[in-house]
């Protein structure tokens, strides 16, 4: 569905991504793991368009997309959640939500002056959409809850409501476990199975490697801008490389 | 969700007491300041779209403002066209003026733009200034002729009372539409994260562009209707005192508020008249006053009130807000919990 080919991305001298071949398949769950600074971020900020690439090209079910600014990828199908959920925390869930069906309607501004009546049909659609994605990732009663009031696991799954409001194909999330206790986490698992089983297709950035370990199909492990192995999440936790790496040395993984 | 009845009826009030005052009271001094706080709400309200909704500050609001005034001016001054052809090409000029200028600056963020927008609102002033074969520079322009729409003219004070009245109304009204709409949650969550806003598909630049040329539009429109309402022009309309004005009206009255501007504008114009006779000492008061407001409301006088009214409606369940409370601390412990686990 969405392949990379010698993406690479420099911040002046400091290469945060390097030369990665990567593949992304309809249907199935992606990990991207890899330590602190790995450049795991940053290969979300490219495929997703808010960053230019500084070599390398990413094609998107057989397009290219490289250059592609982020609210056109947005509206060939990619969402994304950020690390730091960027909510507007003074407005209400559902104000925050509205906003994500957005790019699917047309109405501009003398429809809106007016309210015309496809203007009308359009503000109505995305709030059903609101409503529906709060319901998919239940959380329907925080509808008319400022999002500054609702808790960290519950900001999490608005985000990724959000995210869904926007009609995806694939939906990038990044760290959507950070910062949860261990029933949220799993809770939130399920969560993203209930995306998978809905169609989507999923490339999910996380630390926490039990988790991971669940829910993969396939896991790219990314060290120092490169990436250093790919495969099953059985392979993963046998290969060398990762061991050393990795999983033998971090504090994340030893926490599981 | 409490509904507040008496709310509902605010607006239509308010509008007829503005329709009755010509009606019992012919005090021109009176009129004349309302007219002229008309006219800068309108300004201020453009300025409300850029920098408050769509949270890019412009200062380039009284250069906008100027260049709607002179237009209108010159027009009618001395190329003898109509009031109302030259009213629309000095909202046109403006809205094209700020097209041009916001593909340009609107890519700079945060301090970056609000510079630019103050230096360009500089140059709109130096222009006014120094062009004198076009717009007579510091003599000003003198013989605008009254403006008139058909046979009718707007001789009197009461009648421009009434014609600006109309625009403000007007004015309030698209901006009003804009705010509560799709757009306006599109403007409003570029202010929140750009990034998140691209992330969900949003042409950012697009829409920030549309913020600003509504803003320089409005600005443009106050300024035309000032132009014809004096009917004389100094190239001190521009200066970018009138910016700073334009801001303190904006912020003492509310911030992306929606009657932000008209309060601000209202209340500050108001107490600067009855200060007046105080000549340069009124500085002195109006300074402190202004370090309490932005102390104590930050968010402005309808900013206050609109925190208010969330916090009593969603205090008045007394079991939720405990509740929340209990969450909130349940989130400090577990972000102290996850933190051990990832960092
Ligand atoms: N906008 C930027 N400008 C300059 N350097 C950047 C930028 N974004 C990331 N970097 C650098 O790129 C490298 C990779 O960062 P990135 O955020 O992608 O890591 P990560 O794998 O997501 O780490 P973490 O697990 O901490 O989130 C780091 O050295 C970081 O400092
Ligand atoms: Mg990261």
């Amino acid at each position: 569905m969405l392949k990379t080919e010698k993406l690479t991305k420099s911040f002046g001298g400091n290469i945060a991504v390097n030369a990665v071949d990567f593949q992304i398949n309809q249907g199935e769950i992606t990990a991207i793991i890899g330590p602190n600074g790995a450049g795991k971020t940053t290969f979300f900020n490219l495929i997703s368009g808010l960053h230019r690439p500084t070599s390398g090209k990413i094609f998107l079910e057989g397009e290219d997309v490289t250059n592609k600014p982020s609210y056109e990828i947005a509206k060939m199908g990619i969402a994304r959640t950020f690390q730091t959920t960027k909510l507007f925390a003074e407005a209400t869930v559902m104000d925050n939500l509205i906003i994500g069906h957005r790019l699917r309607t047309k109405s501009g501004f003398w429809s809106a002056v007016i309210r015309s009546k496809r203007y009308r049909k359009e503000e109505s659609e995305c709030r059903e959409k609101a409503l529906q994605v709060l319901e998919f990732v239940g959380a329907s009663e925080l509808a008319n809850r400022p999002v500054a009031s609702i808790s960290q696991e519950e900001q999490k799954r608005v985000a990724i409501a959000l995210a869904l409001a926007t009609d995806p194909k694939l939906v990038l999330l990044d760290e959507p476990a950070a910062g949860i206790n261990a029933d949220e986490t799993s809770g939130l698992a399920e969560l993203i199975k209930k995306m998978k089983q809905a169609g989507l297709t999923i490339c999910i950035i996380e630390h926490k490697m039990q988790m991971i370990m669940n829910l993969a199909d396939r896991i790219m492990v990314l060290n120092q801008g490169t990436k250093i192995a790919e495969g099953t999440p059985a392979e993963i936790s046998r290969n060398e490389t990762v061991i050393e790496a990795y999983l033998g040395g971090t504090p994340h993984a030893q926490a599981h | 969700m409490r509904s507040f009845p008496a709310s509902k009826w605010v607006v239509p009030a308010l509008l007829l007491v503005a329709l009755a005052i010509p009606l019992l009271t012919d005090n021109s001094y009176y009129l004349n300041m309302l007219i002229m706080i008309f006219i800068w709400t309108i300004a201020v309200s453009g300025m409300n779209m850029i920098a408050g909704y769509a949270g890019q500050l412009s200062l380039a609001h009284a250069g906008f403002f100027g260049m709607g005034a002179y237009t209108l001016g010159l027009l009618m001054a001395k190329a003898q066209m109509s009031f109302l052809v030259s009213l629309v090409m000095a909202v046109a000029l403006t809205g094209i003026v700020g097209a041009v200028v916001g593909m340009i600056s609107l890519r700079l963020k945060g301090h970056y733009f609000a510079i630019f927008s103050l230096c360009m609102g500089v140059i709109i002033s130096l222009v006014i200034e120094k062009w004198e074969s076009l717009t007579e520079g510091v003599r000003g322009l003198l013989g605008i002729p009254i403006p008139k729409i058909g046979s009718f003219e707007f001789s009197t004070v009461t009648s421009q009372y009434y014609l600006i009245l109309f625009f403000l109304v007007l004015a309030m009204f698209v901006n009003r539409q804009i705010v509560q709409s799709l757009v306006g949650r599109t403007f409003i969550s570029i202010r929140n994260s750009e990034e998140l806003a691209e992330a969900l598909g949003i042409n950012v630049m697009q829409s920030k562009i549309l913020a600003f040329v509504h803003s320089t539009v409005l600005a443009g429109l106050a300024g035309a209707l000032y132009a014809g309402y004096l009917r004389f022009l100094g190239p001190e309309v521009a200066s970018i005192e009138h910016a700073f004005e334009m801001l303190l009206y904006l912020l003492v009255g509310g911030i992306s508020t929606l009657w932000g501007p008209l309060v601000g504008t209202a209340l500050v114009m108001a107490m600067m008249q009855l200060l007046q006779s105080w000549q340069d000492y009124r500085m002195i008061i109006f300074g402190p006053i202004l370090v309490l407001i932005v102390m104590f409301l930050p968010h402005g006088i309808m900013g206050a009130l609109a925190r208010l009214k969330m916090k009593r409606q969603s205090v008045l369940p007394e079991t939720i807000d405990n509740e929340n409370r209990v969450i909130e601390k349940g989130t400090t412990d577990r972000r102290l919990a996850g933190g051990e686990i990832d960092a």
